[in-house]
C-alpha cells in the first residue's frame, strides 16, 4: 500500500474513532459530520457520491451506521471499509462494555435520567440536520424534491414499511421522469 | 449407545429452560445475525421482537430500559444493545459474539454492492435509479426526525424546542463541526433537566 494509502487509512480511524464516542442517537445524528470530513475536508467523493452511498446503505439489511463501511470503501478501497466499520465500533462498545455495570447498580440516580433526557433535544436536532444535508445532496429538482416530500409524509403518516417508499422511488428514477 | 450402557435407562435431564445467562456466545451470534439480516434501514423493531417475543431474553421493562441505556450512551444504539445484551450472558466473549453477528454479514453485503456501485455508476439506468432512491432515503430521515421530535415538543416544548433548533443551524446550516455543538449544548441541556429534577 502507497504512504498516501495509509494516511488515508489513518484518517479513516481517526475521523470514525471520534465520531463513534459522539454518536449519541445513533448513526443519523452524526451524518453530517461523516458528509462535511468525506466531501468538504478530505475531498473522498462527491455529494452526489455521497447521497448515492447512503441510499445503497438504507437499502441494505443491517445497522443504519453500516453507511461508514460504504464511506470507508469509497474512500480506501476494502481495507478502508473494514478499518471504517472497526473505528465506529470499538470505541463506543468498549464505553458501553464498562458502563452496563455501573450502569446496573446505579439504576435510579438522578443524573442517570438527566443525562437522557437532556441529550435528547440536541440528538433529534442533529438528526433534523442529517435529512438537511441529504435533502441538499440529493434533490437536484423540483421533481425529487417532491419524492422526498412524498417519501417522508408516507413514512411519517403510514405503517408501512419504509423499504417500499424506497423501492417505489428508485422506480420512478428508472422510468427517468426524474432526471439523467 | 449400548443397550448395556446404564445411562441409557435414566432419561435424559429436561433441557433447561433458555434464559440470556446460560446461552452460549453461538447461540448469540445466530439470534444477532437473524436480527441483522431481517432489519432493512433499522433492525430495532426486528431486536425486539427476537430478544423479547421470540427468544423471552429481555421483559418488555428490561427491553426499554436497556434501550434507554444504550441511547444515552454514544455509538448505533442497536450495536451497543448488542454489547449490554451479549455481555450479560457471557461476558466479553458474549458481546463479541453478539457484536459479529450483528455487523459481520450486513457489512459484506454492503461492500458488495459498493463494488457493484463502482463498477455500474456509469450506467444511466444505475443513475436513474440511485437519484431517486436517493431522494427516497432522504424523506425517511426526514420522517425519522419528525417522529422523535413529536413527543420530545408536545411533553416539554420550551425545554426542547432551543436545543433541537440550536442544534439543527449548528450542525445542519452552519456545517460546525459535530464535537463543538454537542460539547456546547448537551452540558446546557443536561444541566436544564437536572435542575428539573430537583
Amino acid at each position: 500500500m502507497t504512504s498516501g494509502g495509509w494516511s488515508t487509512l489513518g484518517a479513516i480511524a481517526t475521523q470514525f474513532g471520534v465520531l463513534s464516542l459522539l454518536a449519541f442517537g445513533g448513526a443519523n445524528a452524526v451524518l453530517p459530520e461523516i458528509h462535511r470530513q468525506s466531501v468538504a475536508v478530505h475531498h473522498w467523493m462527491t455529494d452526489k457520491d455521497f447521497s448515492a452511498l447512503f441510499a445503497i446503505a438504507q437499502s441494505a439489511p443491517g445497522p443504519n451506521f453500516i453507511v461508514a463501511t460504504l464511506i470507508g470503501w469509497k474512500a480506501a478501497g476494502v481495507p478502508g471499509a473494514l478499518v471504517a466499520t472497526a473505528a465506529m465500533c470499538a470505541p463506543s462498545c468498549f464505553l458501553t462494555f464498562w458502563v452496563v455495570k455501573a450502569w446496573d447498580r446505579y439504576r435510579e440516580t438522578r443524573w442517570r435520567a438527566a443525562i437522557a433526557a437532556g441529550i435528547a433535544p440536541v440528538t433529534v436536532g442533529l438528526v433534523f440536520s442529517s435529512a438537511f444535508v441529504l435533502i441538499r445532496a440529493a434533490d437536484a429538482n423540483w421533481r425529487l424534491a417532491i419524492v422526498t416530500a412524498a417519501s417522508a409524509s408516507v413514512a411519517y403518516f403510514t405503517k408501512l414499511n419504509p423499504l417500499w417508499c424506497l423501492a417505489a422511488a428508485a422506480a420512478l428514477g428508472l422510468t427517468g421522469v426524474l432526471g439523467r | 449407545m449400548s443397550l448395556a450402557d446404564p445411562a441409557a435407562a435414566v432419561p435424559p435431564p429436561l433441557p433447561p429452560a433458555e434464559t440470556l445467562a446460560n446461552t452460549p456466545p453461538r447461540t448469540l451470534f445466530l439470534v444477532f445475525l437473524s436480527i441483522a439480516l431481517s432489519g432493512f434501514g433499522g433492525v430495532l423493531p426486528f431486536a425486539r421482537r427476537a430478544l423479547v417475543e421470540r427468544r423471552g431474553w429481555l421483559t418488555p421493562a428490561d427491553f426499554t430500559e436497556t434501550l434507554s441505556l444504550c441511547q444515552s450512551l454514544p455509538g448505533p444504539n442497536v450495536v451497543n444493545l448488542s454489547i449490554v445484551v451479549g455481555s450479560r450472558a457471557c461476558g466479553w466473549r458474549g458481546a463479541l459474539a453478539a457484536l459479529a453477528g450483528l455487523i459481520g454479514a450486513p457489512m459484506l453485503i454492503v461492500i458488495a454492492l459498493g463494488m457493484l456501485y463502482g463498477r455500474f455508476e456509469g450506467l444511466v439506468y444505475v443513475q436513474r435509479a440511485l437519484v431517486g432512491l436517493a431522494a427516497g432515503a432522504a424523506g425517511l430521515v426526514a420522517s425519522t426526525a419528525a417522529r422523535m421530535a413529536e413527543p420530545l415538543l408536545k411533553s416539554r416544548f420550551l425545554s426542547a424546542a432551543p436545543f433541537i433548533a440550536a442544534a439543527f443551524l449548528g450542525v445542519g446550516v452552519m456545517r460546525w463541526p459535530l464535537a463543538y455543538v454537542i460539547l456546547a449544548l448537551a452540558p446546557l441541556s443536561v444541566g436544564l433537566m437536572w435542575r428539573r429534577q430537583a
